[in-house]
C-alpha cells in the first residue's frame, strides 16, 4: 500500500475514532458504566428508586391506596381497558419468577415473559431508549419491595384487539427498538434531557399526537396531544404554544413545584408532577428544560380574533363578570395560585380540550411540598351555555396579546358528552 | 350524661339533613384536600309559569300577587312586586325548606315569651301563609259584600294592609301584624334577591338601586372615590350581554 | 352499642380556627391526630365558589353555611326571673358549622387586645379604685399578659397574611397605626388595603379634630401572599360577599386558605366529618380525659380512645360539652361558686346611621374588615373618672356591605312599604353610610351559662341555656361612645343622622355580633377559671379548651386574633411543656 493511502487510511481511521469516542463516552456517561449485576445493592436499589420515579411507573401499576406496584389499575386505551400487572417480586402473580433478561425485554422491546407481546400502553417504545444497567436498576427496585399476591388479568380488550399477536404488526409499523444514541454536538446536559424525556420520562406517551392506529405521529413529536379527555400541551420551545415563553428556570420551576409565573398543573400532569418530577434533581430537571426548550417548532403566527368580533365582545363580558375576580382583568391571575391567562400556552393550545374541560367541569391543581395551596377551580358547565362558553374561551385565547383559533359552541358540546361517556370519576 | 342508644336512636330519627342541596362531604379526610368535578351545589333556578303555583291555590296566588303589587306598586321607572316576580319567589320559597321551618328549631313546648327571646309560634312560614291568606280572604268577603282582596281597589288594599301593620284589624285564627311583617319581608327579599329564585325579574330591583348584583371585583374602582359605577347588574344566571341561551 | 376505635395520639373536637391551629402544632410534633368535626367539610371550589357564592338570600338570610338551630341550639332569658325559651331561628348571633367553623364566614377583622385588657382587674382598681367597678362585676385578670401573647399574635398574623398598619414597633410609634396598640415585634405581613370613599372621608375628619385614624386591621388580604406553612391566599377584590359568606377567590384568611391544605397532607392526620361528640370521657378518677364519644351520621356511636383531648369547638359548645361531660364545676349564679358557666360576655355595639346629598359611597364595594377607625375610646384609652362607666371601643367607618336585602336603608319615619318606600330606597341606597362602635362587655355575676331543664336537642341532651342582659355600664359606655362618633360624622355634614346607641334589654332576635364569651375562662385562681393560663383545665389534666371560652370578659374589639393567639399559646406550652412532662402545667 502506498504511503499516502496509509496515511489517507489512518487519518480515516482516526477521525473515526474521533467521532465515535465522544459518542461513546456521552453514551457512557449517559448511561453509566456497565457494573456487575447484583440486584441487591442498596445505590443500584436506590438508583433504581430514582428512575421508577422519573418513569412513574407507579401511575399505572399501584391503584391508589394500595399496595406499591402490586397492579390492576386501569389503563384506558381508545381501544379498550387494559389493567397493569403486578410488579412486585411474588412468584405467582408478580414479576418474581421472571429473569433478568425477561424483564429488561419487557421493558426495551416489549415481550414480556414467555415471549407474550406487551400492548405500548406499556411505553416500552419509549423505554426502548434505556440502557440494560438501568433497567436492571429498576429490577433491583421493584426486587425489594413487598410481594403482593394480585392475580391481575391485564387484557381486558375487546375482540380482536386482545389478540396480542396483532402487535407483531403494530410494532413493525411504529416500534424502532434501540438504546438512547447522543446527539453529538449538543451538551451533556442536553443529551441528558433527552434521555429523560425520550425514554424513562416518556412524554411524548402523552405529549405526542397518535395516528388512529395509536402509534406517534413522528413529525409532529411533543407538540401536543390528545389524553383521557384532556390536551396534553406542546412541549417544544414554540414560543405561543410551548415552553418558548418560560425560561429554563421557570420549566423548571413548574416541573417541580406545579406551578410558575404563568401555569398551574392540573388534570393527568397533577400526579405527574406529584408523583415524579417533583421528586426528580435539579440537574435533571434542568436538563429536561434545556432539551424540550431546544425542540423545534414550526412557526405559528396566527391571527387573533378581533376584539369586535360578537363572540369576542360577549365573551368579554363574561370575563369580566366571572373570570377577572381570580385571573384578573389583565390576565396576569396571581402566582402560585390562579394561572395566567396572558402568554399561557395552554390557553392557546391549537386544539382547546383542556380549556373546555376545566371550564365546565372545575379543576384542581397540584399540590406539592414547596406549593401546598392545591386550589380549585370552580365548574361553570351549569352556568354557561355552549356558546356563551366558547365566547369566553375565544375571548382568553385572542387578548392580551393571546392568538389562538376560535373554539365553537359545538366544540364545547362535545366536550360536555366527552365528560358524560367518562361516567363517575 | 350518659346518651342512651334509645334515646340516640330516637334523636337521629327525627334528624335533619342539611336544608340546602349541599353535596355529600367524605366523612373522613385525610392525604389530600378531596375534590371532584361538577362538585358543588348551585341554586336551581326558578321556572315562572303564569297562573302556575308550587304551594298556593289560585286564590291565594292571587292574593299574594295583589298584595305584593300594593307593598311594592309599580311606577313608571320601575315594575311593581308582581311584574318583578315576587309573588313567585315567595310561592317558591314556601314549598321549600324556608316554608317547613325545616331548619329551625320547632321542638316543644311552646310557649309566648319576652320579644327578645324572639319567634316561639309553632306555625312553620308555610302554615302562617296559608292560615293568615284564608282568614284575609274571609275578612274581605265579610267586609267587601263577597270581593276577595285581589278584588278591591288600590286605595282599598292600601288601607287595608295598613291596617294589617298597624291596626286595627281582626283577622280569625291569624295574627294581622305576624302575617304582614313575614309578607313584608318576604316581599323585598322577592324584589332584592337574586332573579334565580324567581323574583328581581330583569334585576329590576336592583337596576332600581344601583347595586351591581353577582359581581366578584370592584379592584379597578376601590380608588374611584364618589363616582357612579358604570357596569350593569349580573346574576348568577349572567345577564343579557351574554347573548341568549 | 358503642363501637370502640383503636387509640390515638390526640383527639381534636371542632375543626375551625382553634382545632385547625392545634391540629398543625400537634402532628407537627409527630402525634396522631383526629380532628372531629360536627358539620361537613367545606373547600372554596365546592363550597363557595365565585360562581354563586355572591348570593344574599343564601348565605345572610336563609343562613346556608351556619349550624341549622334544628341541629343545635340554646335557649335564652334575660335573667332569672324569667323561664328561657329556645332561640328557635338565629338572630343576635350566628353558630357556625363545619370544618373551618366561624373562620369560613368571619369578616377577618383582625384586632390584638390592648394590654391593660389582660389585666383588666388590677389596671382598673389601680386607676380608679375599687369601689369604681359595679360590686357585681366579676371581671378578672387573664393570668396572661400581651407580652406573653405578642409572638404568637404575631405568628397568626403571619398565617393569615393580615393586611394593616403597624403602630407601635417595639415601643416606636408609627404614623398611620394605632397609637394605642400594644407593641408589636414587627409590622403587619401585608400593606393595608385601599379604603372606599366613605371611610376616606371619615378619616379626614377623624384627623381634623385631632384623632389619629388608621386602617382597620384585615384579614381580607391587600395583595397575593404565601404563609409560613407555604400556602398562598389571593388579594382581596372589595366584593361585598364576606362576613356571613365563604370567600370564593382565597382571599380571605381562613383555615381552608391558611392551614387545611397542609394539614390533610401529613400521613398522621384525619378528619372526621359529620360527628357529633356528645361527650368527653374520663377515668375513674375524672382526673384523666380517656377521649370521647361520638354519633356519626348514620346514629351510630363510635368511641375514640385518645391520651389528649382538645376541645376546640365554638365558645357555646365548649361549654354544652363541658357540662355534659361532668368536667368542672358548674357555676351556681346564687352562691357565685362553680366555674362552668361563669362569665359569660357577649359585644356592645352601636351604629350612627348618616343620610348625605350628593355622595356615592358605593356600598357594595367592600370587604368584611375594610374601614378606617379611632381606637381613642377603646378599652382604658381615655380617662373614666368624669364618666361612671369603664370599658369602651373602638369606632369608625367599616364599610362591609351593601347587600340590597338587608341593606336599603330609609331614614327614620320613612314608610316602611308603598311607593314612598320605593322612592326612598332608591334614592338613598348609595348615599348613606353607616358608622358603627364596636365596644366591650365586661363580666358579671348573673351573666351565666347553664343546661336548661326543659328543651333537648334531636339527641336528647339538655341544651344549653344563657341568661344575659346588658348592664348599666355597658349602656353607659355605649352611649358615651355613639356620641363621640356622632361628633366625628357630624364634621361629614350630613343631611340627617341617626344614632342608635345600644339599648337595653338585650335581645336574640336582631344581629349584634357571633361573640359570645366566656363560660370557661381562664385565669390563676381554679376558684373563678375553669383553665389555667395554658387552656389546660384545672380538673383534667390531659384536656385543654381553647376558644373565647376562656376570656374572663370581652374588649371593644373583635376577638378571632385573641382566640388564635391563645390557641398558638396553648399549642406552644403543650407541644414544649407537656409534651414532656404529661400532668398539670400550674400548680393550682
Amino acid at each position: 500500500m502506498s504511503r499516502r493511502r496509509t496515511m489517507r487510511r489512518a487519518a480515516t481511521a482516526v477521525a473515526l475514532l474521533l467521532l465515535c469516542a465522544p459518542a461513546a463516552y456521552a453514551a457512557e456517561r449517559s448511561q453509566k458504566a456497565e457494573i456487575a449485576h447484583d440486584g441487591q445493592e442498596f445505590d443500584e436499589v436506590e438508583r433504581g428508586l430514582y428512575l421508577a420515579t422519573v418513569g412513574d411507573c407507579a401511575a399505572c401499576h399501584t391503584v391508589p391506596g394500595e399496595k406499591p406496584y402490586a397492579g390492576g389499575r386501569a389503563i384506558d386505551t381508545p381501544f379498550g381497558t387494559l389493567l397493569a400487572p403486578n410488579l412486585t417480586p411474588d412468584r405467582a402473580t408478580g414479576i418474581g419468577a421472571w429473569s433478568d433478561d425477561d424483564f429488561v425485554s419487557a421493558v426495551q422491546d416489549g415481550r414480556g415473559h414467555g415471549g407474550q407481546r406487551l400492548y405500548p400502553a406499556m411505553p416500552y417504545p419509549y423505554f426502548t431508549k434505556m440502557s440494560r444497567a438501568d433497567v436492571l436498576a429498576l429490577r433491583a427496585y421493584l426486587g425489594a419491595l413487598e410481594p403482593v399476591h394480585n392475580a391481575v388479568r391485564a387484557n381486558q380488550l375487546p375482540f380482536p384487539f386482545d389478540i396480542r399477536a396483532s402487535m407483531i404488526g403494530w410494532n413493525w409499523l411504529f416500534f424502532t427498538p434501540g438504546r438512547f444514541v447522543p446527539v453529538i454536538g449538543k451538551s451533556d446536559e442536553w443529551n441528558r434531557g433527552a434521555y429523560l424525556v425520550e425514554g424513562p420520562g416518556h412524554c411524548g406517551a402523552c405529549h405526542t399526537e397518535k395516528n388512529f392506529l395509536g402509534g406517534d405521529e413522528t413529525s409532529r413529536a411533543l407538540q401536543g396531544g390528545a389524553i383521557q379527555g384532556w390536551y396534553s400541551p406542546n412541549l417544544t420551545g414554540d414560543p405561543r404554544r410551548g415552553l418558548g415563553g418560560w425560561s429554563v428556570d421557570e420549566v423548571v420551576e413548574y416541573l417541580k413545584t406545579g406551578h410558575n409565573r404563568t401555569g398551574a398543573a392540573t388534570g393527568p400532569m397533577s400526579e405527574v408532577i406529584a408523583d415524579s418530577t417533583s421528586h426528580l434533581t435539579d440537574e435533571d430537571l434542568k436538563a429536561i428544560a434545556v432539551y424540550l426548550k431546544d425542540r423545534p417548532a414550526p412557526q405559528s403566527a396566527p391571527t387573533p380574533v378581533a376584539a369586535s368580533d360578537p363572540a369576542m365582545r360577549v365573551g368579554a363580558a363574561i370575563y369580566v363578570d366571572e373570570c377577572q375576580a381570580c385571573h384578573r382583568a389583565a390576565g396576569t391571575g396571581v402566582a402560585n395560585l390562579f394561572p395566567a391567562m396572558k402568554d399561557n400556552p395552554v390557553v392557546q393550545s391549537a386544539d382547546p380540550t383542556t380549556l373546555i374541560r376545566v371550564l365546565l367541569h372545575g379543576t384542581q391543581n397540584v399540590a406539592t411540598d414547596a406549593a401546598p395551596t392545591g386550589a380549585s377551580m370552580p365548574a361553570f358547565g351549569w352556568k354557561l351555555t355552549d356558546a356563551q362558553a366558547a365566547a369566553v374561551l375565544t375571548y382568553i385565547r385572542n387578548s392580551w396579546g393571546n392568538a389562538a383559533p376560535a373554539v365553537s359552541a359545538g366544540d364545547v358540546g362535545n366536550g360536555r358528552q366527552q365528560r358524560l361517556s367518562e361516567g363517575v370519576p | 350524661m350518659q346518651v342512651s342508644r334509645r334515646t340516640l336512636l330516637a334523636g337521629t330519627a327525627l334528624a335533619v339533613v342539611a336544608v340546602s342541596a349541599a353535596p355529600a362531604a367524605a366523612r373522613v379526610i385525610a392525604g389530600g384536600l378531596p375534590w371532584r368535578p361538577d362538585a358543588g351545589a348551585p341554586p336551581p333556578p326558578v321556572t315562572a309559569n303564569p297562573g302556575v303555583w308550587v304551594f298556593f291555590t289560585p286564590e291565594e296566588g292571587a292574593a299574594i300577587e295583589a298584595l305584593v303589587d300594593r307593598l311594592i306598586p309599580p311606577d313608571p321607572k320601575t315594575p311593581g312586586g308582581k311584574d318583578a316576580g315576587c309573588a313567585v319567589f315567595i310561592d317558591r320559597q314556601l314549598a321549600g325548606p324556608y316554608g317547613s321551618a325545616q331548619a329551625l328549631y320547632m321542638r316543644p313546648p311552646f310557649a309566648d315569651g319576652t320579644p327578645q327571646q324572639g319567634p316561639q309560634s309553632p306555625l312553620t312560614p308555610a302554615m302562617r301563609y296559608r292560615q293568615s291568606l284564608a282568614a284575609l280572604d274571609k275578612y274581605c268577603r265579610d267586609a267587601f259584600a263577597g270581593k276577595s282582596f285581589a278584588q278591591l281597589t288600590d286605595a282599598q288594599k292600601d288601607e287595608l294592609i295598613g291596617r294589617l301593620e298597624k291596626g286595627p284589624i281582626h283577622l280569625d285564627g291569624a295574627s294581622a301584624t305576624a302575617f304582614f311583617e313575614i309578607l313584608l319581608t318576604n316581599t323585598k327579599e322577592g324584589f332584592f334577591s337574586d332573579p334565580v329564585y324567581g323574583g328581581n325579574r330583569g334585576m329590576v330591583g336592583w337596576k332600581m338601586i344601583g347595586f351591581p348584583g353577582a359581581r366578584y371585583d370592584y379592584r379597578d374602582w376601590i380608588d374611584k372615590h364618589n363616582q357612579r359605577y358604570p357596569l350593569p347588574p349580573v346574576g348568577i344566571g349572567g345577564r343579557p350581554e351574554w347573548g341568549g341561551a | 352499642m358503642t363501637q370502640k376505635l383503636p387509640a390515638t395520639d390526640a383527639v381534636i373536637i371542632g375543626l375551625g380556627w382553634t382545632g385547625s391551629i392545634m391540629a398543625e402544632a400537634l402532628t407537627r410534633a409527630g402525634l396522631n391526630v383526629v380532628a372531629i368535626e360536627r358539620g361537613p367539610w367545606r373547600d372554596t371550589a365546592t363550597d363557595f365558589p365565585t360562581t354563586y357564592a355572591q348570593d344574599e338570600l343564601r348565605y345572610h338570610i336563609r343562613h346556608d353555611l351556619f349550624l341549622r338551630p334544628a341541629q343545635e341550639t340554646m335557649t335564652f332569658r334575660n335573667n332569672a326571673g324569667q323561664t328561657a325559651l329556645p332561640i328557635r331561628t338565629w338572630g343576635s348571633f350566628m353558630p357556625p358549622n363545619g370544618v373551618g367553623g366561624g373562620g369560613v364566614h368571619w369578616n377577618a377583622e383582625t384586632w390584638r387586645f390592648l394590654p391593660s385588657d389582660f389585666q383588666l382587674r388590677s389596671h382598673l382598681t389601680q386607676r380608679y379604685g375599687a369601689k369604681f367597678l359595679p360590686a357585681d362585676m366579676t371581671i378578672q385578670d387573664w393570668g396572661v399578659t400581651y407580652d406573653d401573647l405578642e409572638p404568637h399574635y404575631d405568628k397568626f398574623e403571619y398565617l393569615c397574611g393580615t393586611s394593616g398598619k403597624a403602630g407601635n414597633i417595639k415601643g416606636a410609634n408609627q404614623e398611620g397605626g394605632n397609637p394605642y396598640e400594644g407593641a408589636r415585634t414587627r409590622d403587619y405581613p401585608t400593606p393595608p388595603q385601599k379604603q372606599p370613599y366613605g371611610p376616606s372621608l371619615f378619616a379626614d375628619a377623624a384627623r381634623s379634630m385631632g384623632y389619629k385614624p388608621f386602617p382597620q386591621p384585615s384579614g381580607n388580604l391587600s395583595q397575593a401572599y404565601t404563609n409560613w406553612l407555604g400556602v398562598t391566599l389571593g388579594p382581596c377584590t372589595y366584593c361585598g360577599f364576606c362576613e356571613w359568606f365563604g370567600c370564593g377567590n382565597y382571599s380571605k384568611a381562613s383555615p381552608q386558605t391558611t392551614l387545611l391544605p397542609v394539614l390533610v397532607r401529613r400521613p398522621n392526620f384525619e378528619a372526621r366529618t359529620r360527628c357529633e361528640v356528645v361527650q368527653i370521657n374520663l377515668d375513674k378518677s375524672r382526673k384523666r380525659a380517656t377521649g370521647v364519644t361520638y354519633v356519626d351520621v348514620n346514629g351510630k356511636s363510635w368511641e375514640q380512645p385518645a391520651g389528649l383531648v382538645l376541645l376546640c369547638a365554638f365558645q357555646l359548645f365548649n361549654v354544652h360539652l363541658l357540662l355534659h361531660s361532668g368536667i368542672g364545676a358548674p357555676y351556681d349564679p346564687q352562691t357565685g361558686t362553680g366555674v362552668i358557666g361563669r362569665n359569660y360576655s357577649y359585644q356592645v355595639t352601636s351604629s350612627v346611621n348618616a343620610f348625605f346629598d350628593n355622595q356615592n359611597f358605593n356600598p357594595f364595594i367592600s370587604s368584611g374588615a375594610i374601614g378606617m377607625c379611632i381606637d381613642d375610646y377603646n378599652g382604658d384609652n381615655f380617662d373614666h373618672g368624669p364618666h361612671g362607666f369603664v370599658g369602651g371601643g373602638y369606632m369608625g367607618a367599616v364599610q362591609t356591605n351593601g347587600r340590597p336585602i338587608l341593606t336599603t336603608p330609609t331614614p327614620k319615619g320613612t314608610p316602611s312599604w308603598g311607593a314612598a318606600w320605593k322612592k326612598a330606597a332608591a334614592e338613598h341606597y348609595l348615599s348613606t353610610y353607616q358608622f358603627v362602635t364596636h365596644g366591650s362587655c365586661y363580666s358579671y355575676r348573673d351573666a351565666y351559662l347553664d343546661l336548661d331543664p326543659t328543651y333537648t336537642d334531636r339527641l336528647g341532651r339538655k341544651l344549653l341555656r344563657i341568661t344575659f342582659d346588658f348592664h348599666e355600664n355597658e349602656l353607659k359606655m355605649s352611649q358615651y361612645i355613639t356620641d363621640r362618633l356622632a361628633d366625628i360624622v357630624q364634621k361629614l355634614q350630613p343631611r340627617t343622622m341617626e344614632k342608635n346607641p345600644r339599648k337595653g334589654p338585650y335581645t336574640t332576635t336582631i344581629y349584634q355580633t357571633t361573640h359570645t364569651c366566656g363560660g370557661a375562662v381562664m385565669g390563676s385562681d381554679p376558684k373563678t377559671s375553669a383553665v389555667n393560663r395554658y387552656l389546660q383545665s384545672w380538673d383534667v389534666s390531659n384536656l385543654f379548651v381553647p376558644g373565647a371560652s376562656a376570656f374572663p370578659q370581652n374588649a371593644g374589639y373583635n376577638p378571632t386574633d385573641t382566640v388564635c393567639a391563645l390557641a398558638f399559646w396553648a399549642a406552644d406550652a403543650l407541644v414544649n411543656q407537656y409534651l414532656k412532662s404529661p400532668g398539670p402545667l400550674v400548680q393550682a
